[in-house]
């Protein structure tokens, strides 16, 4: 009983942030989550130290040889070493992830702010908007987008982030209109301070949880994307190596050397379990009454 | 629901104008002249003086999107450069494929993620509610290509069960189709059943714990019945607008799954004409893709108030 009184002062000095962290640590699949995506960014930042060959280095007397203790996960069809490959393939990934979540984010939380915030005209033309953009399937919308701007990684990141981008419009409008009629916000508005202020200081700290749930589900939507864009040739060229590209070479061999398509997919498959792990490890955390 | 309709559609037009503009745009990305773009590698220069009188490429910008939406609202979704065939020709005849292969995916994912749904909601916190819980999660992480290579590994060239590729229409030889069909229709369905399955179990917990399904219990039904008659009913209705939702998913799926099983499908029209850069289809297959998205959100929404009463007011 001694420990449980002492306990709850400790637990009522918790700020939200460390209540949300302790609520995060018990949930062991968000925790695993974390822990696989820290590696796969280990992996990807000592790249250069960490593969065991060049990517690029092709060899004649090496194709598409079995995996051996030279080559852990084989060769390809023109002598590369996988495993080097698909650790320099973590970058292309993480990187795709990375960039167009922040274009998703630097996008559709201003435009969401604006329109919940703001309301009437301004509000109904962005929804109409978001309402079009949403009804191109994501991939079918960065596949148009990466066609017409023409085959790169970076194409790819924005094509894959401006697709996205709907979601975030939505997802920030919804939050702001429920946010902008708390009493928190009338009493700032009561003291004289602008809209500006009331908009970036007392209502978007308040929007950001659901954000970084969406934020770590859109990276993982964002992995698979990149990786869908480079199987179709449209995302990383060769032959700067690349998972989605790995395995659209893969698929050529799969019944003489079938490692080419094993690895590369697996590392998309858990670096994209992770995130979602995280992400619904974080939406428990962040939102207690969901289950 | 007179109203209701009216409400509705007027929503939709303005989305529609947008989703215009939108896909009138893209080609607005293209650098340089789109019609030497168009005209392929040969740029023939009597060919790209045609584009440019067609494409009204000369015009100002308002006036070209007047032209090729005035085409669009007559059914011209322009030409494909390389096949010399109206792109909506084209279209139609690749969507029955894709149909095909949407539908079984529909199939199996109701099947999987129905069954998994309930269980996990009526044996909640239980190992099968795990399994079920563990089997979403790999269905939402798998990328469906890579699920598709890995089939016809153990498939086609392990075990030589099914055929690696290629399609053969149902009404030559349905046996050969089915064969053909069912390891994408299982690739497509695997990702749609994990969303299904998520759904279902939490619908199926709240209404599990309704005062109307505790009377069922309590005036001694079947446990069987009560589940299946009284609260699968009501747990359903939401996936409706769940099932109009993932036709994006599908038809994204349907795009990379016909690549690796090399299905000639609406999928597979919209890479090739990337490929080819015949742009013009692609800007069809997007445009007739959001249409038919909106309007079965349109139909979808009118299932939904039709069948839950409580709307109809």
């Amino acid at each position: 009983m001694a420990t449980l009184a002492a306990d709850i002062p400790a637990l009522r000095e918790l700020t939200p942030r460390q209540r949300v962290l302790r609520r995060l640590k018990h949930r062991h699949g968000a925790m695993l989550g974390l822990g696989v995506v820290v590696s796969f960014v280990v992996i990807a930042l000592f790249a250069p130290t960490l593969a065991p060959h060049d990517p690029l280095q092709t060899s004649w007397t090496e194709v598409r040889k079995a995996p051996t203790a030279a080559h852990l996960f084989g060769t390809d069809e023109i002598g590369r070493d996988v495993a080097s490959r698909v650790i320099w393939g973590a970058r292309a990934s993480l990187l795709a992830g990375l960039v167009s979540v922040c274009i998703s984010l630097s996008l559709g939380v201003p435009i969401g702010l604006l329109a919940g915030y703001v309301g009437g005209w301004v509000d109904a033309l962005i929804s109409r908007i978001t309402d079009a953009m949403l009804a191109c399937p994501f991939l079918i919308l960065a596949i148009a987008l990466a066609a017409f701007l023409g085959p790169s990684l970076t194409n790819a990141m924005i094509a894959i982030g401006i697709s996205a981008t709907p979601v975030f419009i939505r997802l920030t409008r919804a939050q702001v209109l429920s946010v902008k009629v708390e009493d928190y916000v009338e009493a700032a508005r009561a003291v004289g301070n602008s809209h500006l202020r009331i908009a970036l200081r007392h209502i978007l700290p308040n929007v950001v949880a659901p954000l970084i749930v969406q934020a770590t589900l859109a990276f993982a939507a964002a992995v698979i994307a990149e990786a869908s864009l480079s199987f179709l040739g449209l995302g990383q060229q060769p032959p700067a190596p690349s998972w989605g590209s790995m395995l659209n070479t893969a698929k050529n061999y799969i019944d003489n050397a079938p490692w080419m398509a094993v690895w590369p997919g697996l590392s998309i498959f858990l670096l994209v379990l992770s995130f979602n792990l995280l992400g619904d490890g974080l939406r428990d955390a962040l939102d207690p009454r969901h289950r | 629901m007179g109203t209701y309709l009216i409400q509705r559609l007027a929503t939709i037009l303005p989305t529609l104008f947008f989703v215009s503009i939108l896909i009138f745009g893209l080609q607005q990305l293209l650098p340089g002249d789109p019609a030497i773009i168009l005209a392929g590698e040969d740029r023939d220069p009597s060919v790209v003086a045609h584009l440019h009188e067609k494409l009204h490429l000369d015009d100002p910008l308002p006036m070209r999107y007047l032209y090729w939406a005035g085409g669009v609202l007559r059914g011209d979704l322009g030409e494909s450069v390389r096949i010399q065939k109206p792109v909506l020709e084209l279209i139609l005849e690749k969507l029955p494929v894709t149909l095909e292969l949407a539908l079984l995916a529909i199939v199996i994912a109701l099947v999987i993620g129905l069954t998994a749904g309930i269980v996990s909601a009526v044996y909640k916190d239980t190992f099968w509610d795990y399994a079920a819980n563990v089997f979403a999660l790999w269905g939402l992480s798998t990328p469906n290509f890579w699920l598709g290579i890995m089939m016809i590994l153990f498939f086609s060239v392990t075990l030589g069960w099914l055929p690696a590729s290629g399609y053969v229409s149902p009404f030559e030889d349905l046996k050969a189709n089915l064969a053909s069909m069912i390891m994408p229709a299982f690739v497509l369905g695997n990702a749609i059943a994990a969303v299904l399955m998520r759904h279902i179990r939490s619908a199926m917990l709240q209404v599990l714990n309704s005062d109307y399904v505790r009377t069922a219990r309590a005036k001694g039904l079947d446990e069987r019945v009560v589940i299946l008659k009284h609260a699968l009913r009501n747990a359903l209705i939401p996936v409706i607008t769940l099932g109009a939702l993932e036709f994006g998913t599908l038809l994204s799926g349907a795009v990379l799954t016909e690549q690796v099983f090399s299905i000639p499908g609406f999928g597979k029209l919209i890479v090739d004409a990337v490929f080819n850069r015949d742009y013009s289809v692609v800007q069809g297959v997007v445009l007739f893709t959001a249409t038919a998205y909106i309007v079965l959100n349109l139909l979808a929404d009118l299932a939904y108030f039709v069948v839950n009463p409580r709307l109809r007011g």
